[in-house]
């Protein structure tokens, strides 16, 4: 991996057609060793980000899935308690002294996917690649965790109190993703490298199409894209996503859908716009000019 | 190009951009020098995401980003970068600087020496209409705000926390720990039962013309909130909706309500209570900021815009937040009935209705938010 475009190239072999933006973040993460903040809209691929990248790099994905009242338990290691018991009683019945160290060895260490990045050995032979890290929706967690997160993104290196400290020979490569729902602490922020990733636009949405379901028709896919396109003008709750973009392609074909007409868009309205209102104001602005609209674009 | 340049063109833009108002810290500029040694220098779009990626860190950014990496990259010399947000708004919150003394300042102490009647002139200004504050009383009021403190309702955390009761869910770290001790029976066993947190609050106050007598009031109130404790959020409504709760963040209040004022362009205009709220909640609330929160909506309900949008935010506010409370400073009079179309609108998807004219009022609002 020498250059952007080398990166671009990995990631479309991969089935993840990023844009400029993105692929220079994504590079710059790889060559800089830092994580990588992704922002956007829901729908839009963040998370996506990190399996293409375990995929390209063959690391293994290790996913943080945060949500509220996550803790160090669930995020970085936590002793196997029922085994350390039974141990407990194993050697109490053959009549030998307990020691405490043994009890708190790598054998009852349970490793969570935060150590698990860190904590990463090569296997026996030869050079591994770094596993990749994904905190998928940072900002469901609370504040004392994201504190906590950058601290171990700082500088690689987490601590056992009884074992000692484990430090990344290799970084792994770590992208967090956010939704917004609250500001992710500015510290954590000016740690990591940060990209917003925006609704992509008319032409790289219907090469997402075409690689994402190969099997909807080209003609349909254009179409698609092209009503999407205006959907997203329509100040809607939730303006669809890529991931909706593709759910709906999927239903119109599969409903053998070869052009869309007002028919088909309104019974599959729902694979698309997931609020009342949302399908409610784009009736009001009427599928017949939604269709018509589409099909003057992709022609 | 040897990297002494690189760094040079670094350091430079970062200078250029914090000339523009972005919080440029120097670690990022070190970044900013390594993506550029990363990527080289020769072509435009990657040096712009390059710098893109590493110096800005959020959405709302990228328009100064742009502004000024087209300055720089272009070598352009006439930097158009007047944002409206640096506009000094005519706003006084500071009134004469005798906002330390307390209620029976030394002159004043002098001056009436008979001051044994025993009243209590902090009483008396607790229950007086904002509106009708001197600038004396007004310093005073702020000064008796600081110790107002704003605390959400208790829900319960997902947080397991140690239990003293003895039952609940096993606490098996702890239980280990003490089977040690008991040679690996365990004896002592230990639980641990789900921790409280306190609701976020969302306060969000009208800045309009229509709101002015008690503007200055209320931010001072929202100031004292947001830095009372942590889960608090700002935001002032007035033609738009702009977000104050990293201004008010500031401890110092002149610090930060000027700040806010800064911030605020549309102070003392016109309101658009539904297209603000709309906005709230397209950016904000829905997505989870107002989701399980409490939501304080500060206004007198007169508002310029179609109060079925009012009616239509106001019910999506609704089915997200715990509860919606909202303060007019006008319910106080004696003759008030809620005409002003907004309020009408709004009315039935608020849980709790209260006044917010004197600093009783907050206080008892305090009250009514900690429900």
């Amino acid at each position: 991996m020498e250059t952007v475009d080398d990166v671009r190239a990995a990631l479309a072999d991969h089935q993840y057609l990023a844009d400029e933006g993105l692929t220079t973040a994504i590079f710059l993460a790889m060559r800089l060793k830092r994580p990588l903040l992704l922002e956007g809209e829901a729908g839009v691929g963040k998370t996506e980000v990190a399996k293409v990248l375990a995929r390209w790099t063959g690391g293994e994905l290790l996913r943080l899935q945060c949500y509220e009242g996550i803790d160090a338990a669930q995020a970085v290691y936590e002793w196997d308690y029922s085994r350390q018991l039974l141990h407990l009683r194993a050697v109490e019945a053959k009549g030998e002294e307990v020691v405490e160290d043994e009890l708190y060895s790598e054998r009852f260490l349970v490793k969570r996917p935060l150590l698990r990045a860190i904590g990463y050995e090569g296997e026996a032979l030869g050079a591994v690649t770094p596993p990749v890290l994904l905190v998928d929706e940072v900002d469901r967690a609370d504040d004392e965790f994201e504190a906590f997160l950058l601290e171990i993104l700082s500088d690689f290196t987490i601590t056992v109190p009884e074992l000692g400290t484990f430090h990344a020979q290799e970084p792994p490569l770590v992208v967090v993703t956010s939704n917004r729902t609250r500001d992710v602490h500015d510290a954590l922020k000016r740690r990591c490298l940060y990209h917003w990733i925006a609704h992509p636009d008319f032409d790289r949405e219907l090469a997402i199409l075409r690689v994402r379901t190969p099997d909807v028709p080209a003609e349909l896919a254009r179409q698609v894209a092209a009503a999407v396109e205006t959907l997203r003008t329509f100040e809607l709750y939730k303006p669809p996503g890529v991931a909706e973009t593709i759910d709906w392609a999927n239903a119109l074909a599969a409903l053998g859908t070869t052009e869309i007409d007002e028919h088909a868009v309104d019974v599959t309205l729902g694979t698309i716009l997931k609020y009342r209102e949302d399908q409610e104001r784009t009736r009001a602005h009427g599928i017949r000019e939604l269709v018509s609209t589409a099909m003057e674009r992709s022609a | 190009m040897p990297d002494v340049a690189l760094d040079r063109q670094a350091v430079g833009f970062a200078r250029l951009l914090r000339g523009a108002g972005l919080d440029v810290p120097i670690g990022n500029t070190i970044a900013f020098g390594e993506a550029l040694v990363a990527v080289g220098i020769d072509q435009r779009d990657t040096v712009y995401w390059a710098g893109r990626t590493t110096l800005v860190r959020s959405p709302e950014d990228v328009g100064v980003y742009d502004r000024a990496f087209r300055a720089w990259w272009d070598r352009e010399h006439e930097l158009s970068f007047a944002p409206p947000e640096v506009e000094e708004i005519a706003v006084a919150f500071d009134e004469a600087g005798d906002g330390d003394d307390g209620p029976g300042s030394d002159d004043e102490a002098e001056r009436t020496p008979t001051l044994a009647v025993r009243y209590s002139p902090t009483e008396m200004l607790r229950h007086r209409d904002f509106a009708l504050y001197t600038a004396t009383e007004f310093a005073e009021a702020r000064r008796l705000m600081a110790d107002l403190r704003l605390a959400g309702a208790l829900r319960r955390s997902r947080r397991l926390q140690r239990s003293r009761k003895g039952r609940g869910r096993p606490d098996l770290r702890r239980t280990v720990r003490r089977a040690l001790r008991t040679g690996g029976e365990p004896v002592h066993r230990a639980f641990l039962e789900p921790a409280t947190r306190p609701r976020r609050i969302v306060l969000l106050c009208d800045v309009s013309g229509s709101m002015e007598p008690y503007a200055r009031a209320l931010v001072r109130f929202l100031h004292a909130a947001v830095v009372g404790r942590g889960r608090v959020e700002a935001f002032a409504m007035g033609t738009r909706l702009t977000r104050i709760t990293r201004e008010l963040s500031s401890r110092d209040p002149d610090a930060a309500l000027a700040a806010a004022a800064r911030r605020v362009v549309d102070w003392s205009g016109g309101t658009r209570l539904g297209e603000s709220l709309r906005d709230f909640n397209d950016r904000w609330g829905v997505r989870g900021m107002a989701r399980g929160a409490v939501v304080v909506i500060l206004s007198d309900g007169w508002d310029r815009g179609d109060p079925e949008v009012l009616a239509e935010q106001m019910a999506r506010l609704h089915r997200v937040s715990y509860r919606v409370i909202w303060v007019n400073p006008l319910k106080a009079s004696p003759d008030f009935a809620p005409l002003a179309r907004g309020m009408a609108a709004a009315l039935p998807f608020v849980d709790e209705f209260v006044e917010g004219h004197s600093l009783a009022s907050l206080e008892h609002l305090a009250e009514v938010v900690a429900r």
